[in-house]
């Protein structure tokens, strides 16, 4: 494609592409900017200028707050959990089991479908499978809905985003495991490395690439998280498991302050970005080439 | 040789037991899709009496709860206007994404290196940073929100950063350029040679973007709440939310639904499990 006919080319092959990505993302993000220093409602034609007083009133938004300390336990049991359990599931099945495409497959499953009738089966699992199950055998754990304790609403949200995160780190962990060579391992094995010192100083350091992208992108699917969270619990009960992004869209389509509400998504999308460029770079630094 | 033989029957009990183990997370991870299998042909009443009872046990099984859901979630509306979001979505910025990234490739100027930078960078951008000035933008200044062709354009603007990343790549490392030589002095066409002789080499990446593009469009639940409101145009997630709000008591129905939204992916999973499985680990990987 060397010609003279350069602007030609760039209106027929970069243009149309180019231009939906501005007119819907980098558009929009810049007018987000401009609309938190606005006092805009959404719906009159009047925006009045008001500096830097919609990031006082996020200051001030307790609710906000509390929603984002949330968010970092969610994040965190949701991380860890989800890894771990993916990290051993991959390993079992990397062991020439039997039917291991089909286990991995149907680990994967949840992903196909999406969070709003994930959180809708739950919701029935949990008001009135697990009721029924304490029903019939006096366990106190089952007893009520977990949905409607605040605590165990919390442990809901956290046991469904596991399942759903998990089938899909279990696919890149296995690839992971799949390339490790034979030789290292056997190498390892005949210089006497076994169970947890052969994992911890052979296959971690590895595996590490696997990591990266499995921590990157359970947390920042973590961080978001809406669809499950407005299905499963909505918040409730009295909003207690109101995540940081669905308080975003409560403040700005709800309460119509949507100066307040662009404001705060700016924070959070900034504290994500930090918290998974640091993640990147500090996994990075780990690894190493076979 | 006896110490062998208890290595062996070690590694055998071992096996067995991870086995074991397997099998029992598996069935756990499996336990709400039976659920909802097994609670959509009952009664209510049945339903709330034992959830967890198997078919046979029960009286009174009906695909009544089907056929009532159907009606009501308007399913084959919600699911033919997915089918023509999610189609035409992928098909667009499948052609864009590409020539897109073909363009910045093959033009090592300042101008595609800008470009490509900013779409690397917008890549960590979420949706929830954005939704609020584009309702403004579209809803208010624009208004044109509540069309298809709105929804369509979103979505294809919003995944055009990732799928450029991995043409790019792609395109980087497996076409030869000496081929596209060959067609100009040819005499084709940058459009010819393009379509004739690079996109089809792109097959590979295409089926991987295909699958994750299109998954992604389907099940999308926030986008498509913010753009259509009108009845005649929800997509399935979005039928499926407002039927929730409506018949939640009515637990038959629900599970019914819910399992008729699940059954369309199950089928195509079923039949392209290699080629889903296989695109989204080399999505995730790059």
């Amino acid at each position: 494609m060397r010609s003279k006919s350069n602007g030609k080319d760039f209106c027929v092959f970069a243009l149309p592409g180019l231009f939906c990505f501005v007119a819907v993302l980098i558009v929009p993000f810049l007018y987000g900017v401009y609309l938190t220093l606005t006092d805009w409602n959404g719906v009159s034609q009047e925006k009045n200028f008001v500096g830097l007083r919609n990031f006082t009133a996020v200051m001030h938004d307790e609710q906000f707050w509390r929603s984002l300390l949330l968010t970092f336990v969610y994040v965190i049991f949701v991380v860890v959990i989800v890894n771990v359990l993916a990290f051993g599931i991959a390993w079992l099945l990397t062991r020439g089991m039997k039917g291991q495409n089909f286990f991995r497959a149907g680990f994967f499953t949840p992903n196909l479908i999406g969070g709003i009738v994930l959180g809708y089966i739950w919701q029935f699992v949990f008001s009135r499978v697990f009721v029924s199950i304490g029903d019939a055998t006096g366990w106190s754990l089952f007893e009520a809905s977990w949905l409607s304790d605040p605590i165990k609403a919390f442990a809901a949200l956290v046991l469904v985003s596991v399942w759903q995160l998990s089938g899909y780190m279990i696919l890149i962990y296995v690839a992971g495991f799949m390339g490790l060579s034979e030789d290292v391992m056997e190498a390892a094995s005949i210089d006497g490395a076994a169970g947890f010192i052969k994992l911890k100083n052979i296959i971690m350091p590895l595996m590490m690439s696997s990591i990266t992208i499995c921590l990157f992108l359970t947390l920042s699917r973590a961080f978001m998280v809406y669809d499950v969270n407005l299905s499963l619990t909505g918040g409730a009960p009295y909003g207690t498991t109101e995540m940081a992004a669905m308080h975003v869209y409560e403040k700005a389509f709800t309460s119509r302050q949507f100066g307040v509400g662009q404001a705060e998504a700016l924070v959070l999308f900034i504290i994500t970005a930090c918290i998974s460029g640091l993640q990147v770079y500090l996994t990075k630094k780990k690894e190493v080439e076979a | 040789m006896a110490q062998t033989q208890v290595g062996k029957s070690k590694k055998k009990v071992t096996k067995t037991l991870s086995m074991a183990g397997l099998i029992v997370i598996f069935a756990a991870y499996m336990f709400p899709f039976v659920m909802v299998l097994i609670n959509s042909l009952k009664q209510k009443r049945d339903i709330i009496k034992s959830p967890f009872s198997w078919l046979f046990t029960i009286k009174g099984l009906s695909f009544d709860n089907f056929v009532k859901a159907f009606t009501q979630m308007d399913f084959l509306r919600a699911f033919c206007n997915s089918l023509i979001v999610t189609v035409s979505a992928t098909a667009l910025v499948t052609i864009l994404a590409s020539m897109l990234a073909y363009y910045v490739v093959r033009h090592k100027n300042k101008l595609s290196k800008i470009i490509f930078a900013l779409m690397v960078a917008s890549m960590i951008i979420p949706f929830q940073a954005i939704m609020i000035p584009l309702v403004s933008i579209y809803g208010g200044t624009l208004n044109i929100l509540n069309h298809r062709l709105t929804l369509i354009f979103m979505h294809t603007g919003f995944s055009m950063a990732m799928s450029v990343f991995m043409f790019h790549g792609f395109i980087n490392g497996n076409i030869p350029i000496a081929l596209e030589e060959a067609a100009y002095i040819d005499g084709c066409t940058h459009m010819q040679t393009y379509f004739g002789i690079v996109f089809p080499l792109l097959k590979p990446i295409i089926s991987t973007m295909v699958i994750l593009n299109a998954l992604a469009f389907w099940n999308d639940f926030l986008l498509p709440s913010l753009v259509l409101t009108d009845k005649k145009l929800l997509t399935l997630p979005l039928s499926t939310y407002s039927f929730y709000g409506t018949y939640s008591a009515d637990y038959g129905t629900i599970m019914a639904g819910l399992l008729l939204c699940v059954i369309p992916i199950l089928i195509l999973y079923v039949l392209l499990q290699k080629q889903i499985i296989n695109g989204v680990v080399a999505g995730a990987v790059k």
